[in-house]
């Protein structure tokens, strides 16, 4: 018989090797359970595109609208409305939408929309969102002379003008998203899906 | 009975846990005031989980059902009015209790060394309550619950790269919505709740095993009489659970007061908004969270939007909370009790309380120019107050300690 000597750097290896294994089995048991958190297959169904009747809007009115559980404003614009956005550029954070999160390319333009009477946007507020309050009346006593008209957000003071872009020296940092559309007729506009995407 | 006790004992330690941790564990004998919090806050937990216990035989965790659940809890289960009231003023009395429980180990110096895992788990249990008590909160789903859930969870989008997505993993749907209130209940009824547990044994143990501070701030364990008994320290039981048990009636005596006359304590434990049922396309005039997060909410707003993201202020908000984790390490003063530092201390110490409960106020009310602005200055102090301290206590004068604890 040998000597009954206690390998100890082979001790060791087998330790570390099982332990490391069965970490990656615990890891591997965990991810089930990380997965099962995200959106189940109805939350996802119910993302589903929206189709709005654009004619029975009726001009400087705003029809709220749900998709995928957000609200989606869609607002007739008003020649006076769109004459005023314009006006007050250099008091916008992004008056030429730049960043591209915010909005599909096709509407990346002055009125942020893809026929200018009517725009389409996710009513929630880029800062913390909230939805924002619809103000269109120029110039209200609270919230000061030079007001365009746009949206208010009640929680934390952010403002924004008719298309949607945040003032500088709002807590939102970024416009408003402009979501996913396109018209299927003259008056009829699918909320969710893009411009040219196969129907 | 004696007969039993023994056998018990041969199989179990029983008569051995009771020694150690109640008439053989040592305390000192100068506690004061400060000192009932630890032990409320256990009388708290308790409250919440009975009547925990008992909402969810009647709360329904659905969003077509749940805000009609609490309304039918408060109106036509008997005593469910009762039940719920105490549920939700206990949600207050915890932060109370935690709060001046916290403010207790910064006076006197209870999270210096040898007891800085006890702090840490402190901290945690602090961390997990708040956890617990925003997961609650959406469970009435009234505008409050759901806007305030919406608010907060969006914060986790604020991080960099990941946050969309992290977002829609803690909601598992687009917006707040029933799958996030199910979870939430979930997280609010078992997970948490078990943590809690688990963390509160651990900073128990770890207090009974170096034993507790004192108002003096010097250990009662290095002066001992012939049978190894700290000659400052008296046994818990019964000098300190008669105590404690006078605090607990005290404590029940306001605590009874308000769930029978003022359960809602105008707007500032359930708020008016909350008892609108949730609408996802409508948001209430005016958000604010529960008193107990306004001072983090106000370091929220303070911070202005940097590089396009409002991620600068959701990183403020969180190492505020963060922060105490390192509080016994920045703290560099050759003694631990208030009783025998310098005025810097004070001052920096009176300062935190001012800022804590200012952000506190500020946080409550609607974000004007003038409040951002108090709002940044008191988040500059609150910062200060942790970031230069291992500057003033260590150049701040200071007393002798005494060698044994003083009674007053």
């Amino acid at each position: 018989m040998s000597e009954m000597t206690v390998d100890s750097s082979k001790r060791r290896f087998l330790v570390a090797m099982s332990s490391t294994l069965g970490g990656v089995a615990a890891v591997g048991a965990a991810l089930p359970f990380v997965f099962s958190m995200n959106p189940s297959a109805r939350a996802l169904a119910a993302g589903a595109p929206v189709e709005v009747d654009l004619s029975k809007i009726e001009p400087g009115m705003k029809v709220d609208v749900e998709w995928r559980g957000k609200p989606v404003w869609v607002v007739h614009r008003t020649p006076e409305m769109l004459e005023l956005l314009g006006k007050h550029d250099d008091k916008l954070t992004d008056p030429n939408s730049d960043n591209t999160n915010q909005q599909p390319p096709y509407c990346k333009n002055p009125t942020r929309a893809i026929k200018p009477e009517y725009f389409i946007v996710v009513g929630i507020c880029t800062h913390l969102g909230c939805s924002p309050t619809y103000r269109k009346e120029v110039g209200p006593a609270d919230l000061g002379a030079d007001w365009p008209g746009g949206w208010f957000c009640p929680c934390h003071g952010s403002r924004f003008d008719m298309a949607a872009r945040v003032f500088k020296g709002s807590p939102a940092p970024t416009n408003l998203v402009v979501p996913p559309h396109k018209y299927l007729s003259e008056s009829k506009v699918l909320i969710g899906e893009d411009q040219g995407a196969s129907a | 009975m004696e007969k039993l006790l023994n056998w018990v004992d041969a199989r179990f330690p029983l008569t051995a846990t009771w020694k150690a941790h109640l008439s053989e564990y040592y305390a000192p004998k100068n506690f004061n005031f400060w000192y009932y919090f630890g032990s409320l806050a256990i009388l708290v937990l308790v409250i919440q989980i009975v009547t925990g216990i008992f909402l969810t035989m009647n709360y329904k965790p659905d969003a077509s059902q749940a805000f009609a659940s609490v309304e039918y809890i408060m109106r036509d289960v008997p005593y469910g009015w009762l039940i719920r009231y105490a549920h939700s003023t206990g949600a207050s009395a915890f932060f109370i209790v935690v709060y001046l429980h916290m403010f207790r180990a910064m006076l006197y110096g209870s999270h210096r060394k040898p007891r800085e895992l006890i702090w840490i788990f402190g901290v945690l249990i602090y961390l997990v309550l708040m956890a617990e008590a925003f997961m609650g909160y959406l469970l009435p789903w009234g505008q409050m619950s759901y806007w305030g859930a919406q608010v907060i969870v969006n914060l986790f989008a604020a991080v960099p790269f990941i946050g969309e997505d992290l977002s829609i993993w803690i909601r598992g749907d687009y917006v707040v919505s029933d799958a996030t209130l199910n979870r939430f209940f979930a997280f609010h009824v078992i997970a948490l709740p078990l943590v809690l547990l688990g963390l509160i044994a651990a900073h128990i143990v770890a207090l009974h095993e170096v034993g507790s501070n004192n108002p003096d701030g010097v250990e009662i364990k290095k002066k001992k009489d012939e049978q190894g008994r700290p000659l400052d320290g008296i046994p818990f039981h019964p000098y300190y659970t008669v105590k404690d048990i006078l605090g607990v009636v005290v404590f029940l005596i306001v605590f009874s007061a308000i769930v029978f006359f003022a359960p809602e304590m105008n707007g500032y434990f359930l708020e008016a908004n909350n008892f609108i049922p949730a609408d996802p396309l409508k948001t209430p005039e005016h958000i604010a969270p529960v008193w107990y997060f306004t001072p983090y909410y106000a370091i929220l707003r303070a911070i202005p939007p940097m590089f396009g993201s409002q991620f600068p202020g959701v990183l403020a908000m969180g190492v505020a909370v963060l922060i105490f984790f390192l509080l016994p390490w920045l703290d560099r003063s050759p003694v631990k009790s208030i009783r025998y530092r310098g005025p810097y201390f004070k001052i920096a110490l009176t300062l935190f309380v001012i800022a804590f409960i200012g952000l506190g106020w500020l946080g409550i009310l609607p974000a004007t120019e003038l409040y951002t602005w108090i709002a940044r200055v008191l988040t500059v102090v609150y910062f200060a107050f942790f970031l230069l301290m291992p500057w003033y206590t260590k150049h701040d004068a200071h007393k002798q300690e005494p060698e044994r604890v003083t009674a007053k």
